[in-house]
């Protein structure tokens, strides 16, 4: 499956998984990671704030959209980096378009399975914004507080 | 007003930019319509039965001179001369072309406006008081907070793909003129106890399939505070707010469940949220409430000889001035109401000649500010009692001053099937044969104030469940017919309107509204309104003269 | 009888399916077809047109739409029955037409 991989340098896109994968199902029936890497996947229905001992023994998490309309897994995936402090890798599964990009990125996501998207669309939507009003788990300093900088600057 | 800054402009014109390209790759056949649909809805932008439907934003129904020339022009360049203003203070054109709708949109960013979550299942325009900053007795200026709020939910990353759409309504009076009961969530504006300033918040209410009143969650909640926790609110509901069934999703049916649970979560989330991150900066609060400083009214005298002369010599002034200009808090001003409910059109339209009439009026008269009011009505809020009879003279040469508001044909009304996609039944027609069954202005005035509000479908974007007459379209075998309901109301004392009984035909639904006003006037104690009367009486009162004696059986 | 209608794309106007299989603008030139042909015609147009916003089948007979739909399909075919200047039903229109 090819991965839209979100770094500070840029996007780049691999198609080689990295590491191993355990369900959150597989860890209640009693599957651990071992030695390499490995990445949880979480269904959208599960409170995150939850699983905090669970998610911090994985190297990445893996949050799911059934559907692109069903938004669960941005509130799970700012949980998990803002709440969580997670520092692993966040990668988007499902119904990954290159319109709600920017917003997965915002919510703290930093790789993104686009299937047989185009990758061009998906780094320029990344790029379609310059300004956000609200703060998020990505590190753009919103409006207000830029404001403010210009201001102390003035 | 809220002027833009660099950071406003730039964010709005990337939104026309995104949304341009979204088009261009819709008519190159890149994205199929199943793709597009979200994408369009997300800017306003809905097909209907004839044409498509843009709707564009006017934030708490605050709107300058120069913005509604803008919209005048759209309406002559880009649709057909008109515009239609909604129960959200916002505004439609019926009959947009998709290819010139990115050029609307630069047209609407120069001046400082945009169609951004005009639909979709987001966090949509916030609605306010439209008399702000103008009516005696307000707490804070509603505005600051909403546009606080605009700017936090606009393109807010974790709250774009809700179950359901969200709406927000502030006010900060004790009279409440947003219907922020029947929101998903309202702020009220209040003073706690050591007389900080802050918010009761309420959660819950909504219309359509299954009304209900918001439950307060919080009854105090200081003001610093607000958006993180809006976050907590938002967040319990993206979280666990149904997604199974469309009629099920909006957060009202988790809150009606278990109002106290919900408030549970919601605290829990909130305690544990990172307020210093979510809440906004004070400099940041204060650099908004600048751009709401009161306007430099003049010193005036309380009373003006010029105003008391034109309404002791035009009956016609004086019957408008009671009924369409209402005291404002400076002396010597007053808040003039601009009816857009003319007898027998259709409510809440407004012509691109109009507009630039309303335009002129309030750069002349009411320091460049014009509102819109969730009642499909226009407002100017700051106007000089010495100037009201030129006013009015104004409006009338334009056909903008029926004397009706408040009165029974002051009628909210939804597009419905003349227009809409989703109707089952007309509108449009209902309300203006009713008004036009009580166009005489004693007889209106006589019975006094009378919110009649007309839905064409269940999903009631004319109110009809707080209407003191509601009326609700429906297709019964390919026939429209229309029920009733009596005692909603939206304000303050909000309530949920109760059905009758069976439908009426289209040519019996006139006769049956003249039979529930004749029984409140042959039954009212002195100075009494319908709605009054109606919760003194009771409904069989009024169903008696609906139905007979049929009722009984 | 069953006819198909959409709307177009670029700018939502109301369209039928006309008897050559190409779209027309006005009821009166559209296609009337039984309700299996309809059903295929339907399939051709939803697979090989993308320059229309939406597309179905509906009731009619020669002299317009009928059945449950009918007063909801001949406001399409019409325009607004509250602003008789506007829509298809408009002379405007008509002299496009």
């Amino acid at each position: 499956m090819a991965t839209l991989r979100i770094t500070d340098e840029g996007s780049v896109v691999d198609s080689q998984p990295k590491g191993e994968e355990i369900s959150l199902a597989q860890w209640r029936e009693g599957a651990r990671p071992e030695a390499g890497r490995f990445s949880l996947s979480i269904p959208n229905t599960e409170d995150i704030d939850g699983l905090a001992e669970i998610v911090a023994r994985f190297d990445g998490v893996i949050l799911e959209f059934p559907h692109f309309t069903d938004g669960r897994a941005y509130s799970q995936a700012r949980t998990l980096r803002e709440r969580l402090r997670f520092k692993g890798e966040v990668k988007a599964r499902g119904a990954v378009l290159c319109d709600q990009a920017l917003f997965m990125a915002r919510a703290g996501f930093d790789a993104l399975e686009i299937g047989d998207g185009d990758p061009a669309g998906f780094i320029r939507a990344l790029a379609a914004y310059s300004v956000f009003y609200q703060p998020a788990a990505d590190a753009t300093a919103p409006a207000r507080v830029l404001r403010g900088a210009k201001r102390e600057a003035a | 007003m809220y002027r833009y800054d660099e950071f406003d402009e730039t964010l709005v014109r990337e939104r026309v930019a995104e949304f341009r390209g979204q088009v261009a790759r819709r008519l190159s056949g890149e994205l199929s319509e199943e793709a597009f649909k979200p994408l369009r809805l997300m800017n306003g932008l809905y097909l209907q039965l004839h044409a498509y439907m843009l709707r564009v934003a006017i934030p708490y129904g605050t709107l300058s001179s120069r913005q509604m020339r803008r919209l005048a022009h759209i309406a002559s360049v880009y649709d057909k001369g008109y515009g239609h203003f909604t129960t959200r203070q916002n505004i439609q054109y019926n009959w947009p072309a998709l290819i010139d709708v990115p050029d609307i949109l630069d047209e609407l960013a120069d001046v400082e406006m945009h169609a951004i979550q005009t639909s979709g299942n987001c966090i949509r325009n916030i609605t306010s008081d439209p008399f702000a900053g103008a009516i005696a007795g307000e707490i804070d200026d509603p505005r600051v907070w909403s546009e606080l709020i605009r700017q936090w939910s606009s393109l807010h990353p974790e709250f774009s793909f809700l179950p359901r759409k969200f709406k927000i309504a502030v006010t900060a009076s004790a009279e409440d003129r947003a219907a922020i009961k029947v929101h998903d969530i309202g702020l009220r504006i209040r003073k706690g106890a050591d007389g900080e300033r802050g918010f009761e918040v309420m959660v819950g209410g909504g219309l359509g399939r299954t009304p209900y009143i918001a439950e307060t969650i919080r009854e105090f909640l200081p003001e610093r505070h607000l958006l993180s926790y809006l976050e907590a609110v938002m967040r319990i509901y993206n979280r666990l707010g149904r997604r199974d069934n469309k009629y099920k999703a909006r957060v009202k049916i988790l809150v009606a469940e278990d109002a106290a649970e919900f408030r549970r979560m919601v605290e829990d989330e909130w305690a544990r949220s990172d307020k210093d991150s979510l809440d906004a900066p004070l400099d940041e609060i204060r650099r908004i409430r600048r751009h709401f400083t009161p306007p430099k009214f003049d010193r005036l005298a309380a009373e003006s000889e010029a105003f008391d002369a034109a309404r002791a010599a035009r009956p016609e002034f004086d019957r408008w001035v009671k009924t369409n200009v209402l005291p404002h808090r400076q002396r010597g001003y007053a808040i003039v109401l601009i009816s857009l409910k003319p007898i027998g059109k259709p409510p809440g339209d407004i012509s691109a000649r109009q507009m630039d009439a309303v335009a002129d009026l309030a750069e002349r008269y009411s320091f460049d500010e014009i509102r819109a009011t969730h009642e499909q009505n226009l407002c100017l809020p700051h106007v000089r009692k010495d100037d009201l009879f030129a006013v009015w003279r104004t409006l009338d040469a334009a056909e903008l001053a029926t004397p009706n508001i408040g009165l029974v044909s002051d009628i909210i009304a939804c597009p419905g099937l003349d227009y809409c996609d989703l109707a089952n039944a007309r509108s449009i027609p209902i309300a203006e044969r009713i008004a036009e069954r009580f166009a005489d202005p004693e007889e209106a005035a006589d019975i006094g104030e009378l919110k009649v509000k007309i839905s064409g479908c269940i999903n009631a974007c004319g109110h009809h469940h707080v209407g003191h007459i509601g009326i609700l379209g429906v297709d019964k075998k390919g026939e429209e017919f229309y029920q009733i309901m009596l005692g909603g109301s939206g304000g303050a004392d909000a309530s949920l309107g109760v059905i009758t009984g069976r439908g009426f035909s289209s040519s019996e639904i006139v006769d049956a509204v003249e039979r529930l006003i004749r029984i409140y006037k042959a039954n009212r104690d002195d100075g009494e309104r319908f709605l009054d009367a109606y919760r003194r009486l009771g409904p069989e009162t009024f169903k008696e003269a609906l139905y007979g004696d049929a009722a009984h059986h | 009888m069953k006819a198909i209608t959409a709307n177009r794309l670029y700018d939502g106007v109301v369209l039928y399916v006309g008897p050559n299989g190409g779209f027309v603008e006005r009821f009166e030139q559209a296609a009337l077809f039984d309700e299996a042909a309809a059903n295929a015609e339907l399939e051709v147009v939803l697979t090989r047109d993308t320059a229309i916003a939406s597309a179905y089948v509906i009731e009619a007979d020669a002299s317009g739409p009928i059945g449950r739909e009918a007063l909801r399909e001949s406001i399409r075919r019409y325009g607004p029955t509250i602003r008789k200047d506007l829509g298809k039903q408009s002379e405007a229109a008509n002299e496009r037409l």
